[in-house]
């Protein structure tokens, strides 16, 4: 693995503002704990990488199902959520659902009231990267969560670069402390 | 005498029906300061004759409006003058007061200003060049008797009608002008206001989309090329296209005039057949329009490839799109090079003076590594003579290396990672590599198909393992093999068949004009843009493509071994598939949406841009996918249609342009156009919903273009054909009925009878009511009657 608070990609360089990592993944449970409405959002990579027994989308279902946070799932990955038989992800374009979260007036998906905290993965690299700029930039209350096992630093917060073993390490703890197994 | 005078920006004006002199009876005659136009184009001038940098910004601000910028910075900073850098975080300034928003709009119009000037350069370069060798009243002709509205975007945006190259001059003066002035709005200090920026960016694009039609319209009248005929003949094309046993001249880059050149030297000294001429990207398109016995090799990404694999005995690069490191890589090969233009000399000496022998002696002897020679026809005498001399001593030298060579450098792979974090598309070269160091290439050949030929994993790699030519040795056999039909560049759409199919497609029963064209920096490889051209053409939507993607199309085939150009029709007209050309061929695509609100709905043409872009915007299902955009030209060809009301796609590395035109069909206020036959305001529904967008996959892409061809002014019959197409895929892709049906319904006939229980349902669910369909516009001076007349 690379530095761990290198940018995977590397020439993706971000800053002076740059994620926070998580180094315990303790404080994302705790950070989706203390949020009024988090959401999740989930590209297509979640049912691709990373490898048969550590999808993304199995974790995204899992946390959903144990926090109760509502999935937005990007491009065709939404076909994929039903195949596991969870039914309840929103779909809507990645650049959809960034605009949104990027305007303080929003309402949701509910038409409750705009979120405070959004978890990202699974969404290609780069463009994961712009959105989370994007709303770095542009949004007002909001904080972002990477949770792809790479650096992304335009989140509030991020996972280092990790080993599949280790991200799916991390993901489990997240689970368990959400109160899932 | 009838006469009449305009004081105008542009200076004193003088337009004489009939003057008598000494000289002679003179009809029609314009006059202005330092220029003459023989106007015989009887239309009335319209309301924004050679528009200014304002002239349209109202319209600018009503699609701006509906399409706010969502904005994607790519870095947090500004370091564009010596205040900087600047940290522009959330809502901080820089030292000169510009914000986040105001920066990236800025970046967005200084790229689409660099496409619009490479454009309008290119333009100038052909026009000139053309002029010297063909005269200044060399006629222009695109389509002969099937072509009256011979440059429709020329005479939309300044009102004159071209004859004669010459005229072409002051058009190519005009869009010079403007690049200058959106050029110095984006100085420190000036323009202040996103959303100024960005109706400067969409000025840009409507400048850029003229230079683009002069630049092809002069090409295709003199040169030869096929005018405007679906059924232009098909040129090979793949990576084992040459006949390597013949010296081979590769020619790369846009501009075509020095390929000409070789071509007609060939021609002139009977060697046609004995040497082999390939290209890469659109010169390669503009060659073989010009000559059968030009074949291409392939977009943009395969330069790399091609160069290293040594086939090339010779190479001349024009301009745009070139690899800046072409010249190491073919001395690398011991393959000499010819830089033709002046914006491309690769630092070589400058032999445009000197003789032709010195030059051809001095590259078969490797005195020098290339030349830089701006004479096309000296282009051609030193390509082909160099090319036959060499090309022996060579032998097709290459630097991929061996089997084994592979296998014994992976053995030491420390599988650091670096090439794979270079990669753009973040191929797991490391694990291939792994796979590799035990004999298994497979890994390796299978990342070919989706490497954009960067060579980023080469400069990463610290054991400097050349891994671009790994893969390309991995993945030779196959590369090696293929072999293509692609119909060459057909130039623009007849009249004839705008009027076949001006109605279906405004009452919305051709379901769409899909234009799938740009570059190659594509996320998945080029096939990716064969599946969805043949998607869509199936579907019976008309599929226009231009550039690399058209070449990308190419590289499919069927199982009984035909592309996509050999089983469908070159017509415009429903399941067809048709190439228009090269980069500036893409003047014909926003052509053939203009001619239809001309020919078809008798719009009026002339300097009238707002009221047909409206035109375009309500009534015509055109949606642009560039899907392996990367180009600032890209950007500029986007801006262009985006003014039209066109809505384009990018692929996910089009994210990258830092901004996407985002439609909120939540916002119900945001989609209300007037009935031009009352003046009422009526919702309409967020069609199209995005001017801008980047999709993230190939399926969210198809399913974005089917929704994208809804028009506020289709029939109810051609409503309920798009939606079909739209849940069709939607369902079969995503595994489920869209979200928003609701919204693109205004009444029953709209439904699709074959789901109409389904539909029924969720329009219940919705709570969803009837609405009508209006004569759509956002131009209040189009309401034919107000309230109370
Ligand atoms: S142009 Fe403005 S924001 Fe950019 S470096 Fe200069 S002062 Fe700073
Ligand atoms: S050359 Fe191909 S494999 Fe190498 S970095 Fe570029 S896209 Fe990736
Ligand atoms: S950069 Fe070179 S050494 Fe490192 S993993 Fe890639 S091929 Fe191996």
């Amino acid at each position: 693995m690379g530095l761990k608070e290198e940018p995977w990609q590397k020439a993706e360089i971000a800053g002076p503002k740059k994620a926070l990592l998580i180094l315990k993944p303790e404080v994302v449970a705790t950070m989706v704990k203390r949020a009024k409405r988090p959401l999740m959002v989930v590209g297509h990579l979640a049912a691709e990488d990373y490898s048969e027994d550590a999808k993304m989308i199995d974790y995204a279902i899992r946390i959903s199902n144990t926090a109760g946070i509502p999935v937005v799932a990007t491009a065709h990955v939404v076909s994929e959520f039903i195949k596991r038989g969870f039914y309840s992800a929103a779909y809507m374009p990645a650049m959809d659902i960034g605009d949104r979260l990027a305007d303080s007036e929003w309402k949701g998906l509910d038409g409750n009231g705009p979120y405070d905290l959004a978890l990202f993965m699974g969404l290609p690299y780069y463009m994961e990267f712009v959105i989370l700029s994007g709303l770095k930039h542009f949004s007002t209350n909001l904080k972002t969560i990477s949770l792809d096992r790479f650096y992304n630093p335009h989140a509030s917060w991020s996972f280092p670069n990790l080993s599949i073993k280790d991200w799916k390490d991390n993901l489990e703890i997240i689970v368990n402390k959400l109160g899932g197994n | 005498m009838g006469c009449a005078y305009t004081l105008s920006k542009k200076g004193v004006h003088v337009k004489v029906d009939e003057l008598k002199t000494d000289v002679g009876l003179f009809k029609n005659l314009e006059l202005s300061v330092g220029r003459i136009i023989e106007d015989k184009w009887t239309e009335p001038m319209g309301p924004t004759p050679f528009p200014e940098i304002t002239t349209i910004r109202d319209w600018d601000m009503k699609l701006l409006q509906r399409y706010k910028p969502f904005y994607l910075p790519y870095c947090d900073v500004c370091c564009l003058c010596t205040f900087g850098k600047c940290d522009l975080t959330a809502d901080k300034r820089g030292a000169c007061g510009l914000n986040m928003a105001d920066q990236q709009s800025r970046i967005v119009l200084l790229a689409c200003c660099i496409g619009a000037a490479t454009h309008i350069a290119h333009a100038r370069h052909l026009v000139e060049h053309l002029i010297e060798k063909y005269g200044r009243n060399s006629p222009i002709n695109i389509g002969g008797l099937n072509i009256d509205i011979e440059a429709p975007v020329t005479r939309l945006v300044c009102g004159v009608k071209p004859e004669k190259l010459k005229d072409l001059e002051e058009v190519l003066e005009y869009c010079e002008k403007q690049v200058t002035h959106l050029l110095s709005a984006t100085h420190t200090g000036q323009e202040g206001s996103n959303f100024d920026f960005e109706s400067k960016v969409l000025h840009a694009g409507m400048v850029d989309q003229v230079g683009m039609e002069v630049a092809d319209i002069a090409q295709v009248s003199v040169l030869g090329f096929p005018k405007a005929d679906p059924e232009a003949p098909l040129a090979d094309l793949g990576f084992g296209i040459a006949d390597v046993s013949k010296p081979t001249i590769l020619v790369i880059g846009h501009n075509v005039p020095s390929s000409v050149g070789i071509i007609d030297y060939l021609t002139d000294k009977g060697l046609l057949g004995k040497v082999e001429v390939v290209g890469i990207c659109c010169t390669a398109h503009d060659i073989t329009r010009y000559s059968s016995m030009a074949k291409i090799v392939g977009p943009i990404s395969w330069q790399l490839r091609y160069i290293r694999s040594g086939l090339a005995d010779l190479i001349v690069v024009d301009e745009q799109c070139i690899r800046a490191d072409t010249l190491a890589e073919a001395q690398k090969v011991k393959t000499p090079v010819i830089a033709s233009s002046p914006k491309n000399c690769l630092g070589l000496e400058n032999r445009t003076e000197s003789s032709s022998e010195q030059s051809i002696a001095d590259l078969v002897e490797g005195k020098v590594p290339g030349v830089l020679i701006l004479d096309s026809d000296k282009v051609g005498e030193v390509a082909v003579e160099t090319v036959m001399k060499i090309a022996p001593k060579r032998n097709k030298f290459k630097v991929i290396p061996k089997i084994e060579e592979i296998i014994e450098a992976a053995k030491e792979c420390t599988e650091c990672n670096e090439c794979r974090r270079a990669c753009p598309n973040d191929q797991s070269i490391p694990d291939a590599m792994k796979a590799a160091a035990k004999g298994d290439l497979n890994p390796l050949a299978e990342i070919l198909d989706s490497c954009v030929g960067c060579a980023r994993c080469d400069s990463a790699c610290p054991n400097d393992y050349p891994l671009h030519s790994f893969i390309v040795k991995a993945g030779e056999e196959k590369l090696w093999n293929e072999k293509f039909k692609m119909r060459v560049g057909r130039g623009a759409i007849q009249d004839v068949e705008i009027r076949n199919v001006g109605q279906p497609i405004v009452f919305g029963e051709i379901p769409g004009v899909v234009a799938i064209v740009g570059c190659s920096n594509y996320p998945q490889g080029g096939k990716e843009v064969a599946e969805i051209a043949e998607e869509f053409a199936k579907r019976r939507f008309i599929i226009v493509t231009s550039g690399c993607a058209a070449m990308s199309m190419a590289t499919v085939k069927d199982e009984e071994g035909k592309t996509l150009y050999e089983k469908y029709s070159g017509t415009f007209d429903a399941g067809g598939i048709l190439n228009v050309g090269s980069c500036v061929s893409n003047s014909h695509i926003a052509g053939a949406a203009i001619k239809i609100a001309n020919i078809f709905a008798k719009r009026k043409l002339r300097a009238n841009y707002e009221e047909i872009a409206d035109y375009i915007y309500n009534r015509i299902g055109a949606v642009g996918l560039a899907w392996g955009a990367y180009s600032q030209k890209a950007a500029s060809i986007a801006a262009g249609f985006w003014r039209l009301g066109v809505p384009v796609i990018v692929g996910p590395h089009g994210s990258k342009y830092r901004r996407m035109l985002l439609g909120r069909k939540d916002k119900e206020e945001d989609w209300y156009a007037y009935d031009a036959r009352t003046g009422d305001k009526v919702y309409v529904g967020p069609a199209p919903e995005h001017l801008f967008t980047a999709a993230e996959t190939k399926e969210e892409a198809i399913v974005l273009i089917a929704k994208l061809c809804m028009r506020p002014n289709d029939t109810s019959k051609g409503r309920a054909i798009k939606l079909t197409h739209y849940i069709d895929l939607h369902k079969r892709l995503y595994g489920v009925m869209p979200n928003d049906i609701h919204l693109y319904v205004r009444n029953n006939a709209d439904i699709p009878i074959t789901m109409k229980d389904d539909i029924l349902k969720i329009l219940e669910e919705k709570g969803w009511k009837e609405t009508r369909i209006p004569d759509p516009t956002l131009l209040p001076r189009l309401i034919r009657k107000t309230k109370g007349e």
